[in-house]
């Protein structure tokens, strides 16, 4: 597969974006930035603004305040087919997975391709059972989003968004609402395909201390600012008492390697 | 008493804002339907579900209305012992007036809260935000086939509206009530104008236009909950109906 040749060492730049919703703030001054191919991932408190955060880099929602770059791109102003162009360079897997229902698992999948690339016939089905296949979901095309478990529906979501070769994926909650094992599955599943396409990606999650050992870096989200952005050796060393004390509520915190080969 | 007007203010803003919001979600969409792609498929299959889902209960609507009328036209006619007028009565208030205004009611009630509901869950399961990602814009994927379909399907419900309903008349008067059927084919054919037809096609397209764009607009803005949902299928319902009937009111009064 192709990248657009990026020279850049950050794929996505969020620069002092405020966001409020009604009066309630939630996003009070965010900088953060996604290295390019690796795994980002942000963790926070329950309703700490991480989706929100997430929405604001492809566009979904748009900052009171503030700046946010898509490679050489200022995202936060544009609308129409400007936007489009920079969302192709995007997929996003959403907690739900948000499958259209009205279509088979195949057609949730074969979707972009058909309606974004106007590819027809034999070409879509190949890269679509493909894909399936990827995700361990091969022969359950024909299933309706409504006959799949939540496992089984979060894994038809990643195909759909692996199936466009996307530069940059990100995963809003993507273990949400799974029990452990499945949970790991998914995680597993995210990792294999992040080091074997290189995408960049980006996922908000709960899942401490799991998602030290999968993801690159960690960013942590508090009181509407990124307080720490670090590998996870590095946030294992923090001194910071709230920062610590929130991450090792789950247990201690697994080094990179010690849960994914 | 500042308060009364502060709050009086506040409703006046939120009314004109969502009014304007409501408008340029219908000129958007029409914007969006002449930019390529083209997804004839997606208005087939809505065409499908607005007009061909809604034949059995406009059929049925129909029937007894022109039943009902030619009961009611009887019984005034007769007073004036001009029984043979019936015919154009019937034809005259189904082509003008109830054709489009009930058969625009009903693709309301059967169509427009299922598009509103399914909508809305799109919305609320994040369907709608995943067709945006995918750099699909929801109102040239989701709404326009939807309008256009609209301005198709209803025009044709009501055409057939129409010829049920003045066969219903027909039933009622002619084989029930005996007036002669020379007089009730006569009286149409003698009474019925071009005028008249394409007044009641003018409105049953702008009909089409209201039940799509009502129901798919409050469907795209759902609240995000169950109770969002049910509130939204509920006010598209009303809010069509009544502007159904209040636009009704308004091209009657420019075209006669």
């Amino acid at each position: 597969m192709t990248f657009r040749h990026c020279d850049l060492l950050n794929m996505i730049r969020l620069i002092g974006v405020e966001k409020k919703f009604g009066d309630q703030p939630v996003l009070q001054g965010i900088d953060l930035s996604i290295p390019v191919g690796k795994l980002t991932t942000i963790i926070g408190g329950s309703g700490s603004g991480k989706s929100v955060l997430l929405k604001h880099m492809i566009g979904l929602l748009q900052p009171d305040r503030g700046e946010v770059w898509v490679g050489d791109v200022e995202i936060s102003r544009l609308s129409g087919m400007r936007l489009n162009d920079v969302r192709k360079r995007f997929a996003m897997l959403f907690q739900g997975a948000a499958l259209f229902d009205s279509l088979s698992v195949f057609e949730n999948v074969a979707f972009p391709l058909r309606e974004k690339l106007r590819m027809k016939g034999p070409a879509v089905t190949r890269r679509v059972e493909e894909k399936l296949e990827e995700v361990g979901l091969a022969g359950m095309g024909h299933k309706f989003p409504a006959e799949l478990s939540g496992g089984m529906r979060k894994r038809a979501g990643l195909a759909r968004a692996l199936v466009m070769e996307p530069e940059i994926i990100l995963f809003d909650e993507p273990t949400t609402g799974l029990d452990p094992l499945l949970a790991k599955s998914i995680h597993d599943l995210i990792v294999t395909m992040q080091r074997r396409f290189g995408f960049t990606g980006v996922m908000v999650s709960h899942e401490i201390p799991e998602i030290f050992a999968i993801s690159d870096w960690v960013a942590m989200l508090q009181n509407g600012k990124i307080v720490l952005m670090a590998t996870a050796a590095e946030f294992q060393r923090t001194t910071d008492p709230e920062i610590h004390e929130f991450i090792s509520v789950g247990g201690t915190v697994a080094l990179p390697g010690s849960l994914v080969g | 008493m500042t308060n009364v007007i502060e709050q009086l203010g506040a409703w006046a803003i939120i009314r004109v804002r969502e009014m304007g919001r409501m408008l340029l979600f219908l000129l958007s969409a029409f914007a969006w339907l002449v930019r390529p792609p083209f997804r004839f498929y997606q208005i087939i299959k809505q065409l499908h579900f607005i007009g061909y889902k809604s034949t059995f209960v406009v059929v049925l609507t129909a029937g007894f209305t022109g039943m009902v009328l030619a009961l009611q036209g009887y019984y005034s006619l007769r007073k004036f012992g001009s029984e043979g007028l019936l015919g154009s009565a019937v034809a005259l208030s189904m082509i003008r007036e109830l054709g489009p205004v009930l058969a625009a009611l009903m693709v309301t009630a059967r169509a427009g809260s299922a598009m509103t509901a399914e909508i809305g869950i799109m919305r609320i399961t994040e369907q709608i935000d995943a067709l945006d990602t995918m750099a699909i814009n929801p109102l040239q994927y989701l709404i326009a086939p939807k309008l256009v379909a609209g301005v198709i399907g209803v025009p044709l419900l009501v055409a057939i509206f129409d010829v049920v309903g003045i066969y219903g008349g027909y039933l009622v008067g002619v084989d029930l009530l005996g007036v002669s059927e020379g007089a009730y084919w006569n009286s149409i054919q003698s009474a019925v104008e071009w005028k008249d037809v394409y007044g009641g096609i003018l409105k049953s397209i702008s009909f089409g236009v209201i039940v799509s764009w009502v129901c798919s607009y409050k469907g795209f803005y759902t609240r995000h909950s169950a109770e969002g949902l049910g509130r939204a299928t509920t006010e598209a319902v009303v809010l069509s109906s009544v502007l159904i009937l209040v636009w009704d009111y308004f091209l009657t009064s420019v075209l006669l």
